[in-house]
């Protein structure tokens, strides 16, 4: 493809001062790659002074990542320092933004106890309930999937099985729950990228969203506790004192974090299997591999391209003078692809040595919190497609997530072979 | 060489022959016992490595240290004053016949 070479020559040729990672363009061409590998070789610790989001600090190798990941200390998540995602505007109030505070973007103390609020609705017995349910919609999802038709696998796969969870998990009115779909594009996006025109209209369907909610946060409350997290919310003794603002904050992170990322795994998986038709062929027969298959699709699509700190203080990291106040970024797609840490990184390997060891899910106290569910949402992906067929090819190119964040798919049109 | 017993949830002893010098994580991973992830690699990052330490042999290693190790396990489903991240236990002759107690699953 022109625009592939044209990048790899570009990344190659282009002054390093110049490189500008989060441009959003680059990820709807996923021309990502050769623009890290550069930075990862020449420039780790690279400081971009303008972007759409402000001057931002590149960190692109893997251990690097890990190191600022887990130093909580100097490199803040708070809401009160900046943001856990390079862009602003997504969580807080500027520009056309509205505040959003969550537990992802606090520090401790009081980032433990908000997330051990919710933190049982992933807990080993949960799971265990989930695991039936999950086959089950998998199943039946699959067998009304046509055979050699070409369809938009992100519409009729990805989307209906993460929303279900979704809804499940929330125990969401289920005829309603193309809403959280919705509500979850629109958390990450801004105006002029195709899901809403302006800020206000932005604004008003996260109140939307709010307002839903808190009805059913009411009626919960008046029930006995239940082991959704609604309920749990509505009963939990550290939660009673919650904002509205605090509450929409906690339920765009639950919604985020528990359909968008699964949604670009299963969408990666697609697309992995339509790349590396022999692997796949290797999985087929010998199911066993799903124990580093899961780890190394999420790995290989890296739902989630970035999470952000704030240095709260100057830092020297890696030779480089980090200034209190300054966004560092950490590409965990570019870290997944650290060729000093993960060898053959760009291929899809089903049968990789320790898979596990990567960085889609993040370190430290932040470390995501619904990991294990979603490795069961893709276990089952995986185990019903691999009973059912002996490829899957992705027809024309797919359409990608215009972001630098969402590491994912709008449409992937593809034809299934029995 | 410590003998190191790693004891699963339902109870199935594994007994193996540790090097001087690793992790009681990567002693684990090496011999493939089922039961410790270690997804990070052994920098106290993940908390899949959770275990449970007897008093007696908690004495001789100390409980766990300050920084990342407590802060990863007060978000720990079960941990307890008794738990250890594995990767945090530098092994040596000295704990010859440690008895680690593993979770159901490491989250």
């Amino acid at each position: 493809m022109d625009i592939a070479i044209n990048d790899a020559e570009r990344a190659r040729t282009m002054p390093l001062e110049d490189f500008d990672v989060s441009d959003v363009s680059l990820y709807q061409r996923e021309a990502l790659h050769p623009y890290f590998e550069r930075l990862r070789k020449e420039a780790p610790v690279h400081y971009c002074k303008a972007s759409l989001y402000g001057p931002y600090w590149s960190i692109t190798k893997f251990h690097d990542i890990v190191a600022i990941d887990t130093n909580h200390k100097q490199f803040s998540s708070d809401h009160t320092n900046g943001s856990f995602v390079l862009d602003d505007t997504t969580l807080n109030a500027v520009e056309g933004g509205i505040s959003m505070p969550n537990f992802l973007g606090m520090d401790q103390p009081v980032h433990d106890v908000h997330r051990m609020a919710v933190s049982p609705i992933v807990a080993p017995a949960n799971l265990l309930r989930f695991e039936n349910l999950i086959r089950s919609r998998t199943k039946d999802l699959f067998d009304s999937l046509p055979i050699g038709e070409t369809f938009n696998w992100v519409d009729q796969v990805s989307i209906p099985l993460t929303t279900m969870m979704l809804a499940t998990l929330l125990d969401f009115p289920f005829a309603d729950r193309a809403k959280l779909t919705r509500w979850s594009d629109v958390v990450t996006t801004r105006p002029g990228y195709g899901l809403v025109d302006t800020w206000e209209q932005r604004t008003a369907e996260l109140m939307e969203c709010l307002g839903y909610f808190q009805n059913l946060w009411d009626e919960r409350q008046k029930l006995p506790p239940k082991a959704d997290l609604i309920s749990m919310l509505a009963h939990s003794p550290a939660m009673q004192g919650m904002t509205p603002t605090d509450f929409l904050g906690m339920l765009v992170l639950l919604i985020v974090g528990g359909n968008d990322t699964t949604r670009s795994s299963m969408s990666g998986s697609a697309m992995a299997a339509h790349l590396f038709p022999d692997e796949f062929a290797k999985a087929k027969a010998d199911p066993s591999l799903l124990a580093s298959i899961v780890p190394e699709v999420i790995r290989w699509q890296t739902p989630i391209s970035h999470m952000r700190r704030t240095a709260i203080e100057d830092v020297e990291f890696r030779g480089q003078q980090i200034k209190k106040g300054d966004k560092v970024v950490m590409w965990y797609l570019s870290g997944n692809r650290d060729e000093e840490v993960i060898d053959r990184p760009q291929d899809f390997i089903v049968d990789r040595p320790r898979a596990r060891h990567h960085l889609s899910f993040g370190f430290g106290i932040h470390r995501c919190l619904g990991n294990r569910l979603a490795e069961l949402q893709i276990k089952v992906l995986w185990e019903e497609m691999l009973k059912r067929y002996s490829r899957i090819e992705v027809v024309g190119e797919p359409l990608r997530v215009p972001s630098n964040l969402i590491h994912g798919y709008v449409e992937m049109q593809v034809r299934l072979h029995a | 060489m410590p003998k190191i017993i790693y004891i699963t949830s339902t109870g199935t002893e594994h007994a193996v022959d540790a090097d001087s010098g690793s992790s009681a994580m990567q002693t684990a991973v090496q011999h493939r016992i089922p039961g410790i992830d270690g997804d990070c690699g052994g920098v106290a990052a993940c908390g899949t490595c959770h275990v449970w330490v007897d008093q007696n042999w908690l004495d001789k290693i100390g409980p766990a240290r300050p920084g990342i190790e407590q802060e990863m396990l007060a978000l720990t489903d079960g941990a307890t004053p008794f738990s250890r991240l594995a990767c945090q236990i530098e092994l040596d002759d000295s704990h010859d016949g440690l008895v680690l107690r593993m979770p159901t699953d490491q989250h």
